[in-house]
């Protein structure tokens, strides 16, 4: 699971600072999708960050899996990113040289202590993580081969295959049409409940909402609500 | 080195580009360090084979000591033989003049020193020993007639390949060297002393107004090698920097090209240290290569070249040079290591790449 426990973010805007996130605290449990949703500008992304261990919170803790990580370093964060936690970016990202197997098992080649088991549990796995987004005829393509839609699977496959307890989605479906946006919506949310992920995706489009456990409204950096979907 | 692999698989194209670009880089230090050597091995390797520990030069006046213009008298020799320590000193004489062989005439350099050293040298007064040069260039064999300054002398024997300041060198007697070198306008005092032995250098040559000098340092006392060695290993220190700077330029471009990719790896968990021993793993196959196809090219060159041209084809002059490319090629790209270092993992949030 995640917690951010009352954290709150500002940026510095010349001599003044902008608060981006406000005092917020939020829970995702495995097994569930969160969605944070809320109007441009809102503190959503922010929030995503901050639960991504890529920026350290100016106050509270993010507790990841059991580990708080504002206590950690920027190398310790890295750590935790690698072991723990599987993002999903707004565009899939993915290295133009490797082809969609080499996508998810580069994921094993990210340094750290613990390579060679790593590298072995990661192998292990990558056919059926294709296999499981519909890619597996597809292990050989690069990037430049396949569709947006196919790449955003591969990009949710390499989050997947280091086995996260933690997975942090941004906006997956913004580059996709409504059609593909659903697919990919729906894949999220079964591989969430398949693997018992705690999974906090941030979305401004509601009309996928039905992918969603829960939601948490983000305005003003403050999460104002908390539903049930 | 997973990811490194496989952009040099997938960008094979501009990894080739400037490979090529390190091969032949490469190919034009090593030919001119072969070029080097082969020219200081045709300035020096009479010097170089003189049995010696030290050399002694008498210097002119303030001016530093040259071979050119040093002669040693009687009592230096002497002064020089009884200093304790000493276990031989051979004195030698260095003129240059012209000689007509049977096939031709030819400028050589004359040493002159009696037989009994590793030097090659005749026993008889009217006798010479030629090195290989200047057999081949007097078309003169054992048993010929060779005219110096007005005197005969009879070919004794051809011995290895020593040459001095470019001129083939012909031995003499160190009598037959002193009355010649008097009527080409010398003093027929030696030039040079090779000694050997362990003698408490500074204080002997201080004493006796000489300069000792190991041979290799002594080099320095010949004019023509000073400033051609000089010049080409100017030109071959410029190599080194063009090369690094080219391969530097190169990687940092390459890396900026990448930077995204390198914030979206740091943002999945990639340790800087994997990060960076992926770049350095990169530039280090890219070198290897490059530098290995130009030391190739050098050899086969080389080996062609080696007739017509001063050329030594050695470790010296193909694998030095190959190393310090290599390790000046691999500092050019640890400055593209600042994008890596520096990249922020935030940046590929949000990115619309």
């Amino acid at each position: 699971m995640i917690l951010l426990d009352d954290v709150t973010l500002t940026y510095p805007d010349g001599d003044a600072r902008v608060t981006a996130v406000d005092h917020v605290t939020l829970e995702g449990r495995p097994g569930v999708v969160t969605g944070i949703t809320g109007p441009s500008g809102s503190g959503k992304s922010s929030l995503l960050a901050l639960a991504a261990t890529l920026i350290r919170p100016d106050s509270g803790r993010v507790i990841v899996d059991g580990v708080d990580a504002t206590g950690l370093d920027a190398a310790g964060r890295t750590g935790l990113r690698r072991e723990r936690i599987g993002i999903v970016f707004q565009q899939p990202q993915l290295l133009p040289s490797l082809t969609a197997r080499e996508q998810l098992r580069v994921m094993a080649e990210l340094g750290g202590r613990g390579l060679r088991e790593r590298r072995a549990a990661v192998r292990g796995r990558v056919d059926e993580l294709l296999d499981a987004v519909g890619l597996g005829d597809h292990a050989d393509r690069r990037p430049a081969q396949l569709s947006g839609g196919q790449r955003q699977r591969v990009a949710i496959a390499r989050a997947l295959v280091h086995e996260p307890r933690v997975l942090v989605v941004d906006e997956p479906t913004s580059a996709l049409d409504s059609a593909r946006g659903a697919e990919i919506m729906a894949l999220i949310s079964r591989l969430t409940h398949e693997r018992d992920t705690a999974t906090l995706l941030v979305t401004h489009d509601l009309v996928h909402a039905g992918a969603l456990d829960e939601t948490v409204e983000v305005v003003d950096g403050r999460a104002s609500r908390v539903a049930a979907v | 080195m997973y990811v490194a692999w496989r952009d040099l698989r997938f960008a094979r194209g501009r990894f080739a580009l400037i490979g090529a670009v390190v091969a032949l880089i490469t190919l034009l230090v090593g030919f001119l360090s072969g070029l080097t050597g082969g020219l200081a091995a045709q300035n020096v390797s009479a010097v170089l084979a003189l049995p010696a520990d030290r050399l002694v030069l008498h210097p002119v006046g303030d001016a530093a000591a040259t071979f050119a213009d040093s002669t040693i008298d009687q009592s230096t020799v002497d002064a020089w033989r009884s200093a304790p320590g000493v276990d031989a000193v051979t004195p030698v004489g260095i003129a240059q003049t012209r000689a007509e062989g049977p096939g031709a005439s030819t400028a050589v350099a004359l040493f002159g020193l009696d037989a009994g050293t590793s030097f090659p040298a005749p026993r008889r007064d009217d006798e010479i020993d030629l090195s290989a040069g200047a057999s081949k260039d007097l078309g003169a064999v054992v048993g010929d007639s060779v005219t110096i300054a007005g005197s005969a002398y009879r070919v004794a024997a051809i011995g290895g390949d020593e040459w001095y300041s470019h001129t083939p060198v012909v031995t003499l007697t160190a009598t037959a060297w002193a009355a010649l070198d008097e009527r080409l306008g010398g003093t027929g005092q030696p030039t040079v002393l090779a000694v050997s032995g362990s003698p408490a250098w500074d204080t002997v040559a201080a004493d006796t107004g000489t300069a000792a000098s190991t041979p290799l340092s002594s080099l320095t006392a010949l004019s023509t090698f000073r400033s051609e060695i000089g010049s080409l290993a100017l030109m071959i220190a410029m190599l080194f920097g063009v090369s690094a700077l080219v391969v530097g330029a190169f990687f940092t471009v390459w890396t900026m090209q990448r930077s995204a990719d390198i914030a979206v790896l740091k943002a999945l968990g990639a340790s800087t240290p994997a990060l960076v021993l992926d770049a350095l793993g990169q530039a280090t196959v890219v070198l290897v290569l490059g530098v290995g196809v130009g030391i190739g090219l050098t050899a086969l060159l080389g080996a062609l070249a080696g007739g017509a041209l001063p050329f030594v084809l050695s470790p010296l002059t193909t694998l030095a040079p190959a190393a310090v490319m290599i390790v000046l090629g691999l500092l050019g790209a640890a400055v593209s290591l600042r994008t890596v270092t520096s990249s922020d993992p935030l940046t590929a949030l949000g990115s619309t790449r």
